[in-house]
């Protein structure tokens, strides 16, 4: 398994470089790819003049990084799985780009996702199907399913995901991978194409929790071109990493272990809360009251967001113009009739009708104040444990096409990632165990853990003890 | 909570979206189950609660008026799908008087 430690190794000891790599993965794209479908595009020749200049003594040093394709890079394509924006060239790096640039690292590849980041399982892209290389009948998750299957397939060394509701965490449980979904305002959002702008955050989807640090180590921090981004600041995420948990309270939620969860993720997922309580962790039963009120508050909150953010596509400036139209208002309603699939036009519609006079009050401001119970919640259970442990999905990945035509059974699936969000606290996603489906493939699941606000470091210490034991 | 029934083709035009009669028989159905599960919302207890607009306080800072380089006009102007003399071009809004 490539991971960013021993690609570094490998360079370090002349076994190979930064061209030949990026040669071989190209290959490797070319070869595997079109049966997975991770990847919408990918630039060898820019990558390559890149690889050319690096710095290999960076702590990135060469590495490349896959993206999603709703990050904008200079003059690369950013998509976001829309036909709006299929032709669309990003002007200028997102900040994440621009210290990953700065760490040694080349951007590589463009990651197939839902439209605009709306969805749990990439059917929602305009732009191409991925499956989940694990069992190619099988959704790979989303909304960064691309990122996620380019990691599991060995297509790249590690990615970037953007999560608004479980986007990192949740593919990256259904693909065997980890993904982490920093604290809201650790990393900067400049340069991320908006979805839901008080719930979205970049993080990255790697082999490995040690991965994951470093990446988060090289973008998170305060950027002042996103006023949401907190200034406080960036401790070494690994320095503890190997530390344990021996003295660390984990609180174990009721509310993420009842009713629907299939048996066999609910007996991996404790499988592996027995294995960090073998290694000195102290397991302790919470409660989360609102948990049940999260996915409605989720879907008013972001739809609402949504509406909002997306009225700057509007045939003007970029992406998408119909052409016969009779006047500027024909212009707007046909050019966003035109590039938007059915996901976006529903949550357009929903969000735009939860803002409007007479419903505001009774949708918008209702989800708004539930959104602080779920918050005290969480802060409630922080003040008793230093992180909290739960499935990430309720069940493996299901089968491509199944929920097509009930988009509320897809909604209800994020019934575990969503709270992290309205919450703004950090959580992680890290391999715990695979499902024998019935025809035999095996299906990873994920272990969640939750940490307080800017807890990462002790977020990610906790996720390596469960990869070991996982590994062990 | 307001009744579950929501008039699409009106939201629709709020949003500028111009959905087909097609669009409009299956999203309307859907969205009403989905509406229908936000009731539940109504069941929480909010009275003692300020809304929380964000997982932080985070309140509008202001930064120092000072110009900033800004982005290339050809990088920008290359996505438009119409321009003319460095400028996005697009339906006449004026009428004439």
């Amino acid at each position: 398994m490539l991971t960013i430690s021993e690609t570094r190794r490998r360079y370090a000891a002349g076994e190979t470089t930064p061209t030949a790599l990026l040669e071989s993965l190209h290959q490797e794209i070319i070869a595997r790819d079109p049966a997975i479908g991770a990847y919408l595009s990918h630039d060898l020749d820019s990558a390559l003049a890149e690889a050319r200049a690096c710095d290999l003594s960076l702590p990135l040093g060469g590495v490349p990084i896959g993206i999603k394709d709703n990050i904008a890079v200079y003059h690369q394509p950013a998509t976001c799985g829309s036909r709006y924006l299929e032709h669309f060239v990003a002007p200028y790096d997102a900040t994440v780009i621009r210290k990953l640039r700065a760490a040694g690292a080349i951007p590589f590849g463009r990651l197939n996702q839902d439209e605009f980041a709306m969805g749990s399982s990439t059917e929602n892209s305009a732009l191409g199907k991925t499956c989940n290389p694990h069992d190619p009948t099988r959704i790979p998750g989303g909304s960064s399913g691309g990122s996620a299957a380019a990691v599991a397939a060995k297509l790249a060394i590690a990615t970037l995901g953007s999560d608004t509701g479980g986007s990192i965490r949740q593919p990256a449980s259904h693909c065997g991978v980890v993904g982490l979904k920093p604290s809201y305002g650790r990393v900067s959002r400049y340069g991320l194409v908006a979805f839901a702008s008080s719930l979205d955050q970049i993080g990255p989807i790697t082999h490995c929790v040690d991965d994951a640090a470093l990446l988060l180590q090289a973008m998170a921090g305060h950027d002042p071109a996103d006023s949401t981004s907190l200034n406080a600041p960036v401790p070494n995420f690994l320095t503890e990493i190997n530390a344990g948990v021996r003295g660390k309270k984990l609180g174990i939620p009721k509310e993420y272990f009842g009713e629907g969860i299939d048996p066999e993720v609910r007996s991996l997922v404790e499988k592996a809360i027995a294995a960090l309580a073998a290694q000195g962790a102290e397991i302790v039963d919470i409660s989360l009251p609102h948990t049940s009120y999260a996915v409605a508050t989720y879907y008013v909150i972001a739809t609402a967001e949504a509406s909002s953010n997306l009225s700057r596509f509007d045939g003007v400036r970029y992406g998408k113009r119909a052409s016969q139209v009779a006047d500027v208002l024909d212009l707007y309603q046909k050019s966003r009739e035109q590039g938007f699939g059915a996901e976006v036009k529903r949550r357009i519609i929903l969000g735009t009708y939860v803002l409007s006079s007479g419903y505001y009050d009774a949708y918008y401001s209702r989800a708004q104040k539930v959104r602080a119970l779920i918050r005290q919640d969480f802060q409630n259970a922080f003040s008793q444990v230093d992180a909290i442990l739960s499935p990430v999905s309720p069940a493996p990945a299901r089968k491509i096409g199944a929920a097509v035509t009930d988009p509320l059974l897809d909604y209800l699936s994020d019934i575990y990632t969503i709270a992290a969000n309205l919450a703004g606290i950090c959580a992680i996603s890290v391999p715990c165990g695979n499902v024998t489906s019935e025809e035999h493939t095996q299906l990873p699941v994920g272990l969640q853990i939750l940490g307080p606000p800017l807890a990462e470091a002790s977020l990610l210490q906790i996720a390596k003890a469960a990869e070991s034991a996982t590994l062990a | 909570m307001p009744q579950q029934s929501i008039d699409v083709r009106h939201i629709a035009r709020l949003a500028r979206l111009e959905l087909t009669d097609e669009e409009i028989a299956e999203f309307q159905p859907q969205l009403e189950a989905i509406l229908g599960y936000v009731e539940t919302l109504s069941n929480a207890d909010v009275s003692a609660v300020k809304a929380s607009a964000h997982g932080h306080e985070v309140f509008g800072p202001m930064r120092d008026d000072v110009p900033q380089e800004s982005l290339a006009l050809e990088d920008v102007l290359r996505n438009a799908p119409d321009s003319f003399q460095g400028q996005f071009r697009m339906p006449k809004v004026v009428t004439d008087a």
